[in-house]
């Protein structure tokens, strides 16, 4: 039975992942998006429904409100740094994703701060119920991004990542797009936050650091750039191969070291023989 | 069609254009030609708003199109290829082509056909050879609706027979009404097609008029060539 509710756990994981991942290659991999504040729209939509949730307001409300607030965030901060390219773009927005750690440490009286906030109200009761809605959610996520991967809107976000002067010159408004693209893309971050603030139901300022990023980036690698089936496999490759060192016997001081170590070497054999991720479609750089 | 008045554009103390006038006429070919650094390209980037000009004004249609974005300006109708083909390379042919219009295979072959592209729609752009990128990149700039078509060095890495082609295909487009401004290096393609010649030095307009005024004008000679 545990190990069922073990499976099940890693279950709902891989689906909020999912939905993590597959936003985040709308942004870096289909529209070419270098934006490493992915965390801090992911913590955004945690923090919002958590505190939405706890004041009454219903929890599936709450969950969309979470996920609305992430995406005006992500138009808001498209509007200045999309002008940027490349590694500035980069930069700034890992400096917003620093800023929003920073805002939710401080503002006490909203986020209790490093205390963090515990007891948000879960969605349903049990694991079982919370792994077929959030599984549904994620399928549901996988089908929009297949269906915007394949309209125009997404072909031309892939013309901007390609060429973003020839794409204007073919008369298509590069700037609107890069806008909607990270909103769209800070949109799904933040259901992925609500979704799992309300599953873990306790949430810090942790949320926003650097250690999910890098994750989220390694699933993307290893999934693959511009491809949405790419980064739901990115996501459970690398969620998964670690998991079986938990049943050889390590002391939890190794395990930890030892995960970061498969996840080393997980992206090293991808770029060596496989440059541009399992179902990647774009070449790297 | 398009008129172009006392442009200006510097970069640091060098002026890449300087004081350019001229206007060209509906239905027409002009070639720009002149050495190297003498401002056709740049020329091209202030017409299509990819760079602000210093000063002056550039009419399309009797429209003040300066500093315009340049996707606005594309869509009122300005169609250009650039001298290195800027391709959607991780896309293929079909896409690179429905992204200037939202067209059907039949026509998109026919286009591809047009131009003497040799491989299918589902060729990936980063799979071509350069005078393949070439080739595909002046497609689509044919396949964009457009009433202004500017192509700079179209001929360059394009096989003497496609070249000849091409002579063909800018002559059809001219009969269907289109009005198209080269940069050229390539003085017999440009003598043979052209309805008009501008040569440019040091930014400004040295002389213009037909091929033959132009071949006959000891200035042109010096530009190239020194005194």
């Amino acid at each position: 039975m545990a190990f069922i509710n073990y499976l099940v756990h890693l279950g709902i994981l891989v689906c909020i992942y999912s939905i993590l991942t597959i936003s985040l290659n709308w942004a870096v991999g289909f529209t070419g998006l270098l934006n490493l504040g992915h965390v801090g729209f992911f913590g955004i939509g945690a923090y919002a429904s958590a505190l939405l949730a706890m004041s009454g307001v219903p929890v599936w409300l709450s969950l969309i409100f979470g996920a609305l607030f992430a995406g005006v965030f992500g138009l808001l901060l498209a509007l200045p740094t999309t002008r940027l390219k490349g590694d500035y773009l980069a930069l700034a927005t890992l400096g917003f994703a620093f800023i929003m750690g920073s805002v939710t440490r401080n503002w006490t009286g909203l986020t209790r701060g490093a205390l963090g906030i515990p007891g948000i109200p879960k969605i349903v009761h049990g694991n079982y119920a919370f792994l077929a809605i959030v599984f549904i959610i994620a399928v549901v996520v996988y089908f929009i991004f297949f269906l915007l991967s394949r309209s125009r809107f997404g072909k031309t976000c892939e013309a901007v990542r390609d060429d973003e002067l020839a794409a204007k010159m073919l008369g298509k408004n590069t700037f609107l797009h890069k806008i909607w693209a990270l909103g769209i893309s800070a949109f799904f971050a933040g259901l992925g936050g609500g979704l799992f603030a309300h599953y873990i139901t306790f949430i810090d300022p942790s949320i926003f650091g650097l250690g999910d990023l890098i994750l989220l980036f390694s699933m993307l690698i290893v999934g693959g750039l511009a491809s949405v089936k790419g980064s739901f496999i990115g996501t459970a490759v690398l969620l998964l191969l670690p998991e079986p060192l938990r049943f050889i016997g390590f002391p939890s001081a190794i395990l930890g070291p030892m995960r970061e170590i498969i996840f080393a070497l997980i992206l090293l054999l991808i770029l060596i023989y496989k440059p541009r991720g399992i179902c990647g479609k774009v070449d790297l750089g | 069609m398009i008129s172009i008045q006392r442009l200006d554009k510097h970069f640091g103390g060098v002026f890449a254009v300087h004081n350019c006038s001229f206007t060209v006429e509906e239905n027409t070919i002009t070639s720009l030609i002149g050495p190297n650094g003498a401002g056709k390209t740049t020329l091209f980037n202030l017409v299509c708003g990819i760079i602000k000009p210093d000063g002056g004004e550039v009419f399309l249609r009797g429209k003040d199109i300066t500093g315009l974005c340049p996707h606005a300006i594309a869509r009122l109708g300005i169609s250009r290829t650039f001298q290195q083909a800027r391709l959607f390379r991780n896309m293929s042919v079909r896409d690179n082509l429905r992204l200037a219009k939202n067209a059907g295979d039949a026509e998109l072959k026919d286009i591809l056909h047009k131009v003497h592209f040799p491989l299918g729609l589902d060729t990936r752009a980063s799979d071509l050879s350069y005078g393949q990128t070439r080739l595909l990149e002046l497609a689509r700039a044919l396949l964009k609706p457009h009433k202004l078509l500017l192509l700079d060095e179209p001929t360059a890495g394009v096989n003497p027979h496609v070249r000849q082609e091409l002579k063909k295909i800018l002559i059809n487009l001219k009969k269907e009404g289109d009005t198209i401004v080269l940069i050229e290096h390539d003085m017999e393609f440009v003598m043979s097609i052209s309805d008009e010649v501008i040569v440019m030095a040091g930014g400004a307009v040295l002389t213009r008029g037909t091929p033959e005024e132009v071949q006959s004008d000891k200035r042109v000679l010096e530009a190239y060539l020194g005194k």
